[in-house]
This record gives structure tokens, sequence and C-alpha cells, in this order.
């Protein structure tokens, strides 16, 4: 399986050490931010569903390390690393998980809804595959300008058995859209494995009839990543055309907050979890700093810890911001119309 | 002003706002090279092109999240449902998508579109061709609904419709098409929220929308000439927004009122108006207010059973009765 690649030796061409050890950052502030969700989870602090990343984290800091700043990209609810790999801000972004008017969407979105317009992030999303119909609509709309602009649509290996994905990848071929399909393979639809799921499990090859290019790639290793998302998205940005690509990876935790070990134990084993949690592409990352001489223990230890503070930072910023006002619930349903309240 | 069909007088919106702003496109099934199922955007394609007159596959999930995707970025497409019983294959991009994203996002994401085409029955289309079903849309906060019943209604405001900021759901009627009417030469918009008194009485107030105000308008001559009364016949235009104003200004004067639409009538949009006026002029009321709608069964084909199916002339007059016993 090429999940199990090795680490790789060296460094990509394109990438600098210190461009490696500011993805390998935002990869730990991921992991701190959403170490920090549980707890606050179960004190109460947020509602809802909460999906996290953990396990992941290569995937969106690899390929979103390649967008420009007027690059487009949309996501599945599993949004919390996608915003922060963007650069959004930490400390909104938990306002939005706790529902406060600091946060991202004021607080009416909540952990499945975070966005950042200035950044191109235009959502997550919380219709399984439901925003990737959209995505061919972004990339329509950069073809219709003209510009060399992409869209990168992450979504997981649940949403390729949801029709309007396939209408979605169907059109995007048929127009021709500069739209990255990048479909996060963890294996499981919430309990469902995708070999329960799909009669073919390799997804790109599934994917392969619809008249784009695909591919399979490792989803553990950052390195990995990089360089064949940096290859991908040049692709898509000068030829263009729609590019599906299976990115194999695990997440480490539930589906969400509800889908606890007991839970969890009905569908993987200890030892499969385990096996993966192996292949953290943080460790990994971390090792590869070190054996390279790009970075020393010491330094590693200091950035957890700046990524951990992080981390707390937003968790306080969130706890002290207040609830949205409540004219909130009534405005922005219209841009132009106030809305009735009947009581 | 010129004598034109509704047909053309929505071509004329399209072309006038593709004119304006650059923005606009047009997509949808059939729409270009075969011009329209209904003829609708006849000749645009050669007018304006294959990137701004875009043929879909029949993927109406697709169309629908191209639609929204596109309005996220700032572009204004209008997207055609060849008619909206397939809407339903897209119901969650409408209302999932189109409706929530605007609030879910905190207002920082707009989503500028139009989804137009045929509602409603009447030509032996049967079960799954046939349906109208406005009170689903009207019923989802985020989503405007229009329902323009006259060539002159049909192009204002679908050109109002297109420069809206918010999803519009701009519902036609298949058997509008063909019908002419009057239309103001040069420039205009209708806003919505401005519901059109077609016929002046003080007898009975007749609310609808969409085809059957034509009928409505007949029944009202026909009780004028034979029975002499005045119904006002009130035509809604929109029904989110809703011009409440316009119809309690109507009831209190007539005290009676009259809901007429072509959709099933249990849990139809007529409920809501009826609802509504007892709420804000039960005082004014002599006579509970009456629904005239479809039938609760899914449309028949056989002629006759469809016709049953639908409401009538007659049925509007007979609840006309009704009210001033």
């Amino acid at each position: 399986m090429r999940a199990e690649a090795p680490v790789k030796k060296a460094l990509p061409k394109s990438l600098t050490p210190q461009r490696l050890v500011e993805l390998y950052r935002k990869m730990l502030l991921i992991r701190h931010f959403e170490e920090q969700c549980s707890p606050a989870y179960r004190q109460g602090k947020m509602g809802g569903y909460m999906h996290v990343y953990i396990g992941q984290e290569a995937v969106a800091t690899g390929f979103i390390a390649h967008m420009r700043d007027d690059d487009y990209m949309i996501c599945s609810y599993r949004d919390h690393g996608h915003a922060l790999a963007r650069g959004t801000d930490p400390r909104p972004v938990m306002a939005e998980l706790f529902g406060r008017y600091t946060g991202v969407s004021k607080g009416k979105g909540g952990s499945m809804h975070l966005v950042d317009v200035q950044r191109g992030f235009l959502g997550g999303y919380g219709i399984v595959g439901g925003m990737v119909p959209l995505a061919v609509g972004v990339g329509y709309g950069i073809r219709y300008r003209g510009t060399d602009q992409v869209c990168l649509c992450f979504f997981g290996d649940g949403a390729m058995n949801i029709g309007p994905v396939h209408e979605a990848l169907n059109m995007a071929a048929v127009y021709k859209v500069p739209v990255v399909f990048i479909c996060e393979n963890n294996r499981y639809a919430m309990a469902t494995p995708i070999e329960f799921a799909s009669a073919v499990p390799n997804l790109a090859e599934r994917a392969r009839q619809y008249g784009m290019p695909t591919k399979q790639i490792g989803g553990m290793d950052l390195l990995e990543v990089y360089q064949e998302a940096e290859e991908i998205i040049h692709h898509v940005r000068h030829t263009p055309e729609p590019f599906f690509v299976e990115v194999l990876t695990y997440r480490f935790e539930g589906h969400g907050i509800a889908d606890n070990p007991t839970n969890q134990a009905l569908y993987r084993t200890k030892e499969e979890v385990e096996y993966w949690r192996q292949r953290d592409p943080i460790v990994s990352t971390a090792r590869f700093l070190i054996e390279n001489g790009i970075a020393s223990e010491s330094e590693l230890l200091e950035w957890d810890s700046i990524a951990k503070q992080q981390a707390l930072e937003a968790v306080a910023f969130a706890d002290a911001s207040p609830e949205p006002p409540l004219e909130e619930l009534y405005r922005d349903v219209y841009t132009d119309m106030e809305v009735q309240e009947w009581r | 002003m010129a004598l034109i069909t509704y047909r053309e007088a929505l071509r004329q919106a399209l072309t006038e706002e593709m004119e304006r702003d650059p923005n606009v496109f047009l997509l949808g099934e059939e729409i270009g090279r075969y011009q329209g199922t209904f003829r609708v955007t006849e000749g645009l394609l050669q007018r304006f092109g294959g990137m701004r007159v875009v043929d879909t596959p029949i993927s109406e999930s697709g169309i629908a999240g191209m639609a929204i995707g596109a309005a996220m970025i700032g572009l204004r497409p209008v997207a055609e449902f060849m008619t909206f019983s397939f809407a339903l294959i897209a119901i969650d991009q409408i209302v999932n998508h189109a409706a929530k994203i605007l609030y879910m996002f905190g207002g920082q994401i707009r989503v500028p579109l139009v989804f137009r085409g045929p509602a409603g029955g009447g030509a032996q289309l049967s079960a799954q061709h046939s349906h109208s079903l406005e009170s689903w849309y009207a019923h989802i906060p985020g989503l405007k609904v229009v329902t323009p019943a006259t060539p002159a209604d049909a192009k204002g405001m679908l050109k109002t419709a297109i420069r809206d900021d918010n999803p519009v759901i701009f519902m036609e009627h298949a058997k509008l098409y063909s019908t002419r009417g009057e239309v103001p030469d040069g420039e205009y918009t209708i806003p919505f929220g401005s519901a059109d008194v077609k016929r002046k009485g003080q007898d009975v107030t007749i609310i609808t929308y969409s085809q059957p105000v034509l009928m409505a308008l007949h029944a009202a001559d026909k009780l004028a000439e034979t029975e002499g009364i005045e119904c006002e016949v009130i035509d809604l235009r929109s029904l989110q927004p809703l011009d409440m104003d316009t119809i309690l200004a109507s009831v209190r004067k007539t005290h009676r009122a009259v809901v007429v639409h072509e959709d099933h009538r249990n849990a139809g949009f007529g409920a809501e108006i009826a609802a509504r006026i007892q709420e804000f002029a039960f005082d004014d009321l002599d006579a509970p207010v009456l629904r005239v709608a479809g039938a609760d069964v899914p449309i028949p084909y056989a002629r006759n059973l469809e016709r049953a199916a639908f409401p009538s002339e007659e049925d509007i007059i007979r609840a006309v009765k009704r009210v001033l016993v």
C-alpha cells in the first residue's frame, strides 16, 4: 500500500528547509488545536458535531501549501485543519467552535461551517459530497474570467458514493474546469469501511473514466503529499483540466465526537489504529527534520510548546468572547430583506 | 407598449440583462443548441456564445451546484430547470446550499442566482412532470420565490431576480408561455413583495398567483356579469417576500377572501395566507377564508381526471358564492 512508503530521504527541489519547518509547524498547530477541542467539548463549551482531522494533517497542509493567495478552496465538515493550514487565525476558528460572535462565521456555522473569504476558503459543508458540485461552479467561474486560478476541493471517501459527486466530476471534465478533486480516503465513511461501500475500492481507479487525470498517493508523509500536490496543482493551473487525486490517509480519532473508542471497536481494531499511528505525519516529519540536520531536538520542543500555546490562547480567546447578540438570529437570511419576527 | 408572449418577455429580460452585465450567464438542459425546450432561450447561444449559454448534461444537482459555486465568486448564473418537477433532484443543492450559505457563513458569501423554469401541469404530463410545490420553497428561509402571471410581470421580475443578491426561485407556468400581454417599452423592473391588484372589486377578495390569476380574472368577470358580484383579484406575484399589506387592505374592505392556487391544497401556500389573514384581520372577516387548490392526489394522466385534479373557474365561482352566503 502506498501509504506505507518509507519516509523520503531528500527534500523536493522546491521545498526549502525553512518552508518545510513552516509546514511542520502548521501541522503541529492543527494537532494541538484539535487536542484542545475534545476537553472543551466535554466541558460543554461546544455543541453539535465535532469532527477532528488528527492523523490527516499532512493532506491539507501539503496541498494548501501550493495555493496562491488568489486561489480557492472548499471542503467538507472535517474542516479545522484546512482553515488552519490556509493560515486562518486559530482564535476566530476556535471561537466559531464555541459559538461565539468573534468566530469566523459569527458563531452561526459552528465546527462544520468554517470560512475565510479573504483567503479564498469558500467554506466547510455538512452534507457529504454536497460542495463538490459547488467546486465545479467555482472552476467554471475561473474559466469564465480567464484567469489562471485553481480551486482545491477536499472531500472524503464517503462522498464517492453520493450521486451529485458523480454529476460534478463529469461536468468538471466536460467543461475542463481548473479544479483539483482531493479525495481524502481515510478508509471509513463514518463506520463503514470503503471495501463494504465501494465495489471498486480503489477510488482513483473508479474516477478514471470521467476523462480527467487521476492518481492515488500516500497521505501520511508530508514530503510525499507536498511533492505530488505541487505537480498536480501546477498541471491544473496550466492545462487547464480537472484532476482527481485519491490520498490514502487515516483518522486516528473517531468519525465525530460521539464516535468514542467503544463505538470504534465495532468497526476497527486497536491494532489497526496503532498501525496507522506509527505513521503519524508529525512524527515522521520531525524525524526527517532531525535526520537531515534541519532542526534540533530542542527546536522541535520549542515549536511544539509554541503551537500548544497558540491553541490554548485560541481557547482563552473563544472563552472570553461574547455570544452573538440575539438580533443575529434574524440577520443574514437575505442580503437585503428583514425577516419578520412573529413572536 | 408592445403585445408579446410570456416566453418572449422572459427572453427579452434574459437578453437585456446579459447585455447589461457580463457576469450573467445561463445554464441548463437543451437551452443552447436546441434553443430551449420551451424556446425561452431561443437565439441566445448564437448571440452570446457557448461560454454564456451553457448546455448541460441531465444532471440537476450538478447544474444547481455549478450555479451556486459560480455565484459564490461573483457571477450571476440563471439556471433553467426543464421543469420544476426535475428540481426535486437538486433539492439538496437548493435547500442545503443555495439557501443556507449566506447565513451559515455569517453573511460573508452571497449567492446571487436564479433558478427558473416551468412549474405546474395541465398538459397530461401525469404524476412526475406536473408539480408546482412553490410552498416547499417558500418554506425555506433564504430563498425568494416569485410566480409571475403576465408577460409584463415576467419580464420585470426576471430582471429583478437577476439583479438580486439572493437565490431566487422563479416559477413560470408551462400554460403561460404562449399567452400574450402588453409589455412596457424600454427598461423597467418590478420589485418583489409588491402584489398587484389585477381587478378591483368590493365584494370578495381572490388571492392568487401564477397561471390561476388568469382563471380567477375570468371567474370574476363571469360573476360580475351573471351575479353582479364584484371580486377583487390580487396577484401576489411573489410569495417570498409576501405583500401582506395589500391582502389585508383588501380583506378589510371586502370582509371575505378566497385563495386560489394550482398546488396541492394540503399544507399548500393558501394555508399560510389563510392563517395570516385570521391572525391579522380576524375581526374584519365575515366568513371563513376558503381555499381553491389542487386535489391532494398525484396528478393523473387521463384528461378528465387531470382536469378534476386542478382548480377550475367553476370551483372559484362556487367558493366565492360560498363565502357570500
